[in-house]
């Protein structure tokens, strides 16, 4: 019962906290295409792939005290910043959730930027289509973030990085 | 003349209680619907379990896909034709798309793919690419023709405008079914002027507007939506009967891992319980396979999924009680659960804890990592103004997700004290299901 919140609330206890809406559902997304177990469902979205699943899990984590969330104000908008409460952690504690490498590959992908992050989850939505076809799509649906070339090389070396450090559940 | 620009001889149509005339011209468009994929719609219902609550609700998504189609035909060929920003190349891409939209659904989805970890919009998408009739009927509209139709459903698409004509806040998916259920449920609500609200859309740069002075009929809408929700698709009878279904597929794939022996063998499963569903064991999927096999459980040696079938077939539904998840209702949920298992009722398939969520409308505010296409409104003055800057209405209702939980059980088994008395007694007291001096309510 509840084991699809106890596993958001692994990566919260993984990360120790998480700035910002998007970079939490891109981590999911991400950690989902490394063929660990998370099974909300994603659509294409303005920033890249989202579940409105996620946002209603955390939303329901936040009510029930597991999740704490604080809204800042930052220039002209807000951010929210997500960690584990101390019964949120006594909850977890319930909880043995076989996710083996999840620590290190969360925090390899909490280091990254949140833009960096949405070109990371739009090239893995795309992973079916060849990198000259995906990388039209990244210069195409997502023209306002004007995304460079050289960003594009990186996201895709940061994926091989992230395959060949055998974060995928599979693999391990 | 190409195909895709081939018109029937006569125009066909279809009667429609909704519409009362789908009109089809297009070639295209009458050979997609006598594909064998586009026909097994007619088997799966468009609001699953719901007619056990409301017995009018047997609709298929075949209706709905048709209305769906009929509602952006008459977009783009009454409202959108000759308009600058509308560019008429698209019109066959946005009524296939339409037509299109949920071919990839599987009987009762919802179910399905939260057992399963199946998403109907990959099958769709599958369906659409793959060795299928309807691949075969597209692609002689053009090779890349299939892959554009998919992109439009998946929201990948370049342009904006077409696929915000099936899939934004206002789109034509949504005005089909709130209108299709309600006539089908036979509830009040879900009405609203779809005919004012065709007339003040206007097709702008990556989107489809509404005019000001349609404001009213778009709040109307938004109402009916949001009425809809709380009054028919999330109804706790319904939900009782998901989880019931949803029980049901659990057992059914624990007890093929745990190599039971059927009675009645689910060789329609086989690919689904293995993970490795393939779109042709998909489409071979249909609400009456489903619903034999239930019929056929019933008479298994294993008495849960006998039980749950039971309960599905002849609506034995289980009984709710309020859920509002904190710490204390968690910890009573755990004490709960243990007292199950001393009772001899297994916690995993007849203690369920279901959520319904729905936020009637929300807007993208810049920065707040939000994202929902708002529905923008066109003012007098040529400039665009998102729809809760301008009503009141909308403002009271803007980014407020409304959510319900529910504790699911078997209230038969517990008042059934032939056995165990004092334990469903101690459950029944917790569930706050019994008086002041005992009595169960």
């Amino acid at each position: 019962m509840l084991t699809e919140h106890a596993k958001l609330m692994k990566v919260l206890s993984a990360s120790k906290e998480i700035i910002g809406r998007k970079k939490l559902q891109k981590i999911i997304f991400i950690a989902k295409k490394l063929n660990y177990p998370f099974y909300e469902k994603y659509e294409f979205h303005f920033y890249g792939p989202y579940s409105e699943e996620l946002t209603l899990r955390i939303e329901e984590l936040c009510n029930m005290g597991f999740i704490n969330e604080v809204k800042e104000k930052k220039g002209g908008y807000y951010q929210y910043k997500y960690s584990l409460t101390k019964s949120g952690q006594e909850f977890l504690s319930h909880y043995d959730l076989d996710m083996p490498e999840l620590q290190n590959c969360i925090n390899e992908l909490n280091a990254q930027s949140a833009r960096f992050l949405e070109l990371v989850s739009t090239i893995l939505y795309f992973d079916h289509l060849d990198k000259e076809e995906v990388k039209e799509k990244v210069f195409t649906l997502k023209k306002k973030q004007r995304y460079t070339d050289e960003e594009v090389e990186e996201a895709y070396q940061f994926i091989q990085r992230l395959q060949d450090h055998k974060f995928s559940a599979k693999i391990s | 003349m190409t195909y895709a620009s081939e018109k029937l001889p006569e125009e066909k149509v279809f009667k429609d209680p909704v519409h009362r005339y789908i009109h089809v011209r297009d070639k295209i468009i009458w050979d997609l619907i006598g594909t064998k994929e586009f026909q097994r719609l007619r088997r799966i219902r468009q609001l699953g379990t719901t007619f056990l609550t409301f017995h009018g609700a047997e609709h298929s998504r075949f209706n709905h896909s048709l209305g769906v189609y009929e509602i952006v035909r008459r977009i783009v060929d009454d409202v959108f034709r000759g308009r600058p920003e509308w560019n008429e190349d698209e019109r066959l891409l946005s009524l296939c798309a339409a037509l299109l939209h949920d071919v990839g659904h599987g009987p009762f989805s919802h179910s399905f793919e939260k057992v399963f970890h199946l998403d109907h919009e990959d099958f769709t998408q599958a369906i659409i690419l793959g060795n299928t009739e309807i691949n075969r009927v597209l692609s002689k509209a053009g090779a890349e023709f299939p892959k554009k139709v998919a992109e439009v459903i998946a929201k990948t698409y370049k342009n904006k405008q077409v696929i915000s004509l099936i899939s934004s806040q206002i789109d034509a998916d949504r005005m089909d079914y709130l209108q299709r259920d309600a006539f089908y449920t036979g509830v009040q609500y879900g009405h609203f002027d779809m005919e004012r609200i065709l007339r003040v859309m206007r097709p702008r740069e990556d989107q489809v507007v509404i005019k000001y002075s349609g404001m009213h009929a778009v709040e109307d809408y938004i109402m009916s939506r949001y009425q809809m929700y709380w009054q028919v698709y999330f109804h706790p009878v319904t939900r009782s009967a998901e989880v019931i279904l949803s029980k049901i597929l659990h057992r059914a794939k624990a007890l093929y891992e745990n190599n039971y022996s059927f009675q009645a063998d689910p060789v329609h499963f086989y690919s689904i319980f293995k993970g490795d569903v393939t779109v042709e064991d998909y489409l071979k999927l249909d609400e009456s396979i489903i619903l034999y096999y239930f019929q056929e459980w019933q008479k298994e040696k294993d008495p849960i999924l006998s039980d749950l079938c039971n309960r599905f077939i002849n609506r034995r539904l289980f009984k709710y009680v309020e859920f509002q998840p904190s710490n204390e209702q968690l910890m009573k949920l755990i004490e709960l659960t243990n007292l199950f298992k001393k009772a001899g009722i297994d916690p995993e398939y007849y203690l369920v804890v279901d959520s319904s969520s729905d936020l009637p409308y929300d807007f993208y505010r810049p920065g707040e990592e939000e994202e929902r296409l708002p529905i923008h409104l066109l003012m007098p003055n040529g400039e665009i103004r998102e729809l809760s800057r301008e009503s009141e209405i909308v403002d009271a209702i803007t980014g407020k997700r409304r959510t319900d939980h529910k504790l699911y059980f078997p209230l038969d088994f517990l008042k059934d004290f032939s056995e165990k008395r004092n334990l469903k007694k101690q459950i029944l007291e917790i569930l706050q299901l019994t008086d002041k001096d005992g009595f169960i309510l």
